[in-house]
């Protein structure tokens, strides 16, 4: 027997939705027989600013692409310059982008964690989780001067070098920040409730990930082993970790990829400051970008592309982003269909949805 | 039970958090809080109107004016780090709340005055003439 069929809009403005996402849900008793998703509330055109600003200059509005990703996202396009133009960037550079890098990931999914907590109202969890997350942000504030937005990154190399001395004391303060991680995720990957309320929900198979063409943590959590870390760029290439991947498919498993990502970024980043060369930090630039480069790296939320085309001029002609949240939708449609009208606030999260960073 | 342990450890320790403006906001040397501009450095080279990411600065030559708008800077540093002359800098305070017509626009009057070139002195040229 068949029930009637209603749709309940769901979004664009949710309390469980930092971002606005529109979905069309199509119930059958109160289950969700179809999801249509429709996006671009937030468009900016950020794209098409290329004519108009420098390619040196464009590496700030990269970074604003998202407030989460930002540090990946200036980094990715100034890797894809250096490939036009052929810039050999110092070493001591990359493995600060890469550090840098990983201290972002960090704080991505701390936030993440906090925020998929409060959204399963575990108020005091997401407290913890944030309180975490405070002390990796100003160990960016501390090296980068910035927050949120960290603008360390140019042609060519970064801005800032970070002292030895530093360095060493932040070897010991990860060690503190480690421990502080242990005890809140054992919570996440222990809890009745949550496990309740995770466990079987949102399932996406190992198949449908990889036809859906799923990136990063929901991929990996379908049992895929997907990161582009392991293509070696920057400085990943000297660093030994292996991607972190769970066969559970459900919403509980991509809360545990991501509780234990934690863990492997603490881990590069004493291998990153173990490791770090000697040298300058950043290279002169001459010359303008000529011919077309793709620029792939690995955000929290997965793969993230930048196309770039550039005529020899000062200006790209052409820049395209292919963010991993674009990526997931196709996912989160088929994760959707099938599951209870109550579970469906808690599957949106479960792919770290991030709008902002999908319509640029 | 097992969150007996955490319970009690809530008990022991300091709050986490800060009286924040009774308490001032944590800040680092290199904090990127508001530009500062000193007027009797600037020559109006127009570096910092030119490459402004966000448009926030103009550059008034004609009129000896230096003129950045609040609201619309997004305190990138970019401007400080290109002006040759040091008539710019980041400062790490943050700015002050304030509404856009309190404090949206702020001009300054450059007072910069170029440097005379020091005068070649007549008689050592003759003896630098003699010597050839």
């Amino acid at each position: 027997m068949t029930g009637k069929r209603t749709v309940v809009p769901f979004g664009p403005q949710h309390p469980v939705l930092p971002e606005p996402i529109h979905l069309d849900l199509v119930i059958e008793d109160e289950h969700v027989v179809e999801a249509i998703p429709s996006i671009g509330y937030v468009h900016r055109g950020l794209e098409s600013l290329v004519d108009r600003r420098e390619y040196s200059d464009f590496v700030y509005l990269a970074e604003r692409i998202c407030g989460i990703c930002s540090f990946t996202h200036s980094s990715t396009f100034c890797q894809g310059v250096e490939g036009l133009m052929g810039i050999e960037v110092p070493a001591r550079a990359t493995y600060l982008r890469t550090m840098w890098g990983e201290y972002s990931r960090l704080h991505s999914h701390l936030l993440w964690l906090g925020l998929f907590a409060d959204a399963l109202g575990f108020e005091s969890l997401f407290y913890n989780a944030w309180k975490i997350r405070e002390s990796i942000l100003n160990e960016l504030e501390a090296t980068t001067g910035g927050r949120v937005i960290q603008g360390v990154c140019k042609v060519g190399g970064v801005r800032r070098d970070v002292t030895n001395e530093f360095l060493s004391g932040m070897d010991k303060r990860l060690d503190d920040i480690e421990a502080e991680m242990q005890e809140m995720s054992k919570v996440f990957l222990s809890d009745y409730t949550l496990k309740k309320r995770l466990v079987g929900k949102g399932v996406l198979k190992t198949d449908a990930a990889y036809n859906l063409g799923a990136v990063g943590p929901v991929a990996r959590a379908s049992g895929l082993v997907e990161d582009v870390r392991t293509s070696g760029y920057l400085a990943y290439g000297d660093i030994s970790f292996k991607p972190v991947t769970a066969d559970g498919c459900d919403g509980y498993a991509r809360c545990e990829v991501r509780c234990k990502e934690l863990f492997q970024s603490v881990d590069i980043i004493h291998q990153i400051i173990a490791g770090m060369p000697e040298g300058d930090v950043s290279v002169p630039v001459k010359g303008n970008p000529d011919g077309e480069f793709f620029s792939r790296s690995e955000q929290p939320r997965g793969e993230v592309i930048h196309y770039l085309r550039g005529n020899g001029t000062k200006n790209l002609t052409q820049f395209r982003v292919r963010t991993p949240t674009l990526t997931n939708v196709p996912s989160l449609v088929a994760m959707l269909a099938g599951a209870e009208l109550a579970d469906v606030p808690q599957i949106v999260l479960t792919i770290d949805p991030c709008i902002g960073c999908m319509e640029r | 039970m097992k969150m007996l342990k955490t319970i009690l450890k809530q008990f022991v320790h300091k709050p986490v958090t800060t009286t924040f403006p009774a308490e001032p906001a944590k800040r680092f040397d290199i904090t990127r809080g508001h530009v500062v501009f000193d007027p009797s450095k600037c020559t109006s080279c127009m570096i910092c109107m030119k490459r402004c990411p966000s448009q926030a600065v103009t550059v008034d030559r004609a009129a000896k004016l230096w003129t950045i708008d609040l609201f619309r800077c997004v305190i990138c540093g970019q401007c400080a780090e290109l002006c040759k002359f040091g008539a710019l800098s980041v400062d790490p305070a943050y700015s002050s709340s304030a509404r856009p017509d309190e404090r949206g626009v702020e001009t300054y009057e450059i007072t910069y005055v170029k440097p005379e070139k020091p005068k070649k002195d007549p008689e050592t040229e003759d003896e630098v003439l003699k010597r050839e």
